[in-house]
């Protein structure tokens, strides 16, 4: 049995390095050496903890680790490396990019007039243009090169090969207008509409020396400022590229007043939204978790079984049902409110009712969990304690403040702690329900009346009208995490599961 | 601290518990009776439908522009490959953090939980991105593929269950399996013959939960999978109702039924074991 299981693990990990190296030569042929130095550290690490026999523990651990660092430690650096940068619409391209780019850009030089042209056509395909400048003398333009010749030299040159007719240079436009003809060092000749050529000549000029570009035409310099060139005046050129700025993302986020102010309303929300939720469902939860467990009371179990089924819907289809409940023109809540109270509700449109709404739904979702989680603890509850109560003269009010709900708490107070910073970051609801709407008017970043810092930042990073920002999207996610981070460090104080972790080392 | 009842203690707890009742089931209701309602629209529905009809069902089945049934298999692929995978991973990392004693054993804890606490989704832009250089290398776990999403589902998957798992093992005694190993087995056959069987109670929780969650997760998925075939119901579901409520609610309510079915089987199914490991610390998605 043993040596079966050995030789299973040879072939295993023979298999493996078989697709080891057959990735690393392809890697290798497409000039990935990067990813090529991870794969065989890689490789050389997956290949000691199978052969060591020191290194057992970690062929458990092997599985689970590759996936998490891969898709969750290697995204979470990135982010952090993001949060520091420009990165969003107007810097999205690297530097090299834009220097290029802008390089590209060139002026017109109407003084030099236009040119006129015939394009010939020879037997290999190849064009070949025969030029007039303004002043009427002739130039045979091929291969990106001019010559100047008389009309006797152009004819001989050119005998034998079929000219286009207007009809084909229109097909053959951007053929046409890709080529360029140096005239002198800096301008050359390029298509400018269908019946002439046009000089042009190159706006920047980059000087990697320097790193600087200069227009050629007015003889600004510009230098690489915080992700843009910038001239001297101030002014920048666009687009910008992708740049690390150090602290600009959280400078920005708690000095610029524009930003910081809805960043702030959102945040108060967040909070109030959480500690709503926790509060709610736990009330609705505990009370009837109170009721159910009364021996006394018939139909205990058909209660249970209904009142926790909202738990077994996915969320998600419940938010999208909810949506369509709430329907402020054709939803049946409103058609109620009317047939009984004569006037809807602008469930989505109005800051106040919007979340109401939330709240209701959330608390749909939510108190099945909390009814379970406390009968669970209530029946924990040694019935004793209540027996001794009763015998002193306790109030059935003073049994539940001084017994029941203590002793509860114990058990269920991490959880609250944990549902706390499970809402914290709830944004499925918010999403599927109002999308954080309505907005918050005059706010430079798109932010909304019910947006939770979680789908601010979705929206910063994904959905801005304005454009996006993954820069600063990067920084609130890691603010987001820090405080998560927190309350959660906080709740395994708590537990005592950080003791449990050091006292098992 | 509970008595007999009196009358009057009897009609007001029934009528409270009617009333919340009522409450949990007035959507699930309200949905059911709409995805037979052949008028497909939210004007003028009524409780009970006046010609109930499968119409909406069919269109769910056949509909060319929106092929929701397919969204539904998708979803239940994905969901069971990610969902047995994540036990079987996250059982062996689990099962070295509780057995064995190595060096990095405190800081792979420490981590799983910190990590834990990070939002995958908020770094969907880098995954996106790493997804389309790992695509150009290896096609088949490129951008729009099933398979890539579920290697992504894998990595998110692993702090909270391996803690989940780790507290079981714990109080499963380590006798178990030295008394197997003294019988000739080697390690791995006493945590795959002894450990395995006995912790079937927190894999089923473990699978229930990531089932759920990798069922219900949207941002991701929406990020990654681009054509409409492929998409999982949680995303084609929103693109399918968009804000069309009043137009297409009878076909999406008859959806929201077939698509919510799976997991209320699974729960019902699993339910009491949920219930354990709900009270030990997990958060349904």
């Amino acid at each position: 049995m043993m040596e079966l299981g050995k030789l299973i693990k040879v072939v295993l990990l023979g298999i493996l390095n078989v697709v080891f190296i057959w990735t690393a030569l392809f890697l290798y042929g497409i000039q990935a050496y990067w990813i090529l130095l991870l794969l065989l550290v890689g490789a050389a690490l997956i290949n000691y903890v199978f052969i060591s026999e020191k290194a057992y523990p970690y062929r458990y651990l092997l599985p689970a680790s590759f996936f998490m660092i891969l898709l969750v430690v290697y995204p979470i650096l990135y982010t952090v490396y993001v949060s520091l940068t420009n990165y969003g619409t107007g810097n999205i391209l690297s530097k090299e990019q834009v220097i290029a780019q802008l390089q590209d850009r060139r002026i017109l030089d109407a003084d030099a007039g236009n040119y006129s042209y015939r394009v010939f056509r020879d037997s290999t395909g190849q064009l070949w243009f025969l030029f007039a400048d303004p002043q009427g003398s002739l130039l045979l333009g091929y291969e990106g090169k001019l010559e100047a010749v008389t009309e006797e030299e152009a004819s001989a040159r050119l005998a034998g090969f079929s000219e286009l007719a207007r009809a084909e240079v229109v097909r053959a436009t951007n053929e046409l207008s890709a080529l360029s003809f140096a005239l002198d060092e800096v301008s050359y000749l390029q298509m400018r509409n269908i019946y002439s050529f046009g000089v042009y000549r190159p706006q920047y000029q980059y000087s990697p020396e320097r790193d600087e570009l200069t227009d050629l035409e007015s003889g600004i310099v510009y230098t690489p400022v915080l992700g843009y060139f910038q001239a001297p005046d101030g002014t920048r050129l666009t687009p910008g590229f992708r740049e690390v700025i150090g602290l600009g993302n959280f400078r920005k986020l708690f000095a610029n007043p524009q930003v910081t102010g809805p960043f702030f309303r959102v945040f108060l929300w967040t909070v109030e939204w959480a500690l709503l939720s926790v509060g709610c469902t736990f009330a609705v939860g505990l009370f009837l978790a109170l009721l159910l467990n009364d021996p006394y009371l018939r139909l205990r179990k058909f209660y249970r079984g209904i009142l926790i089924l909202p738990y077994a819907v996915p969320a998600f289809i419940s938010a999208l049902i909810w949506r369509g409940l709430f329907h402020t023109e054709l939803g049946v809540i409103n058609r109620i409110l009317k047939a009984t109270i004569g006037s809807g509700v602008p469930w989505l449109q109005d800051p106040f009712w919007a979340k109401v709404a939330l709240v209701i739904l959330n608390l749909w979702l939510g108190f099945p969990y909390m009814m379970i989680v406390c009968l669970g603890a209530l029946q924990s509850i040694d019935n004793e304690m209540y027996e001794a109560a009763v015998v002193d003269g306790a109030s059935p009010w003073q049994q539940f403040s001084h017994i029941t709900l203590p002793l509860l708490m114990v058990s269920v107070a991490p959880l609250l702690i944990a549902s706390f910073s499970f809402n914290f970051n709830n944004f499925s609801v918010i999403y599927l329900l109002t999308r954080g709407r309505p907005p918050i008017v005059n706010a430079q970043t798109p932010a909304g009346h019910t947006d939770i810092l979680i789908s601010y930042t979705y929206r910063l990073a994904f959905e801005s009208g304005r454009g996006v920002d993954y820069g600063l999207a990067s920084a609130v996610t890691l603010v987001i995490f820090l405080i998560t981070g927190a309350i959660t460090f906080l709740n395994f104080r708590f537990t005592g599961e950080l003791e449990e972790v050091r006292k098992n080392v | 601290m509970y008595r007999r009842h009196t009358l009057f203690g009897s009609i007001w707890r029934h009528a409270v518990l009617l009333i919340f009742v009522a409450f949990a089931l007035f959507p699930i209701l309200w949905v059911l009776s709409a995805s037979f309602n052949p008028a497909n629209t939210l004007v003028g529905q009524s409780l009970i439908p006046r010609n109930p009809s499968l119409d909406n069902y069919r269109e769910v089945f056949t509909s060319e522009q929106y092929p929701i049934a397919g969204w539904i298999r998708n979803s239940v692929v994905i969901g069971l490959i990610t969902s047995t995978l994540v036990v079987v991973m996250t059982a062996f990392a689990a099962y070295a953090f509780s057995r064995f004693r190595f060096r990095g054993r405190r800081t792979g804890l420490f981590a799983s939980l910190l990590i834990q606490v990070f939002p995958q989704m908020l770094a969907a832009v880098s995954i996106y991105l790493l997804v389309l250089s790992i695509g150009r290398i290896i096609p088949a776990l490129g951008i729009n593929t099933h398979a890539g999403l579920i290697m992504v589902y894998l990595g998110g998957a692993m702090g909270v269950n391996a803690w989940l798992m780790k507290g079981y093992f714990d109080t499963i005694p380590s006798s178990l399996e030295e008394s197997a190993m003294i019988d000739g087995a080697s390690p791995f056959q006493a945590f795959f013959m002894i450990i395995l069987p006995l912790a079937r109670p927190i894999l089923a929780v473990v699978f229930l939960l990531q089932f759920i969650g990798t069922y219900s997760e949207f941002i991701l998925a929406s990020i990654l999978i681009t054509s409409t075939e492929k998409y999982t119901l949680a995303v084609g579901l929103q693109f399918f109702i968009q804000d069309q409520y009043a137009s297409r609610w009878g076909v999406f309510a008859a959806a929201s039924v077939l698509g919510a079915l799976p997991i209320v089987i699974l729960f019902t199914l699993l339910q009491k074991n949920l219930v354990t490991g709900l009270t030990s610390g997990a958060v349904k998605g």
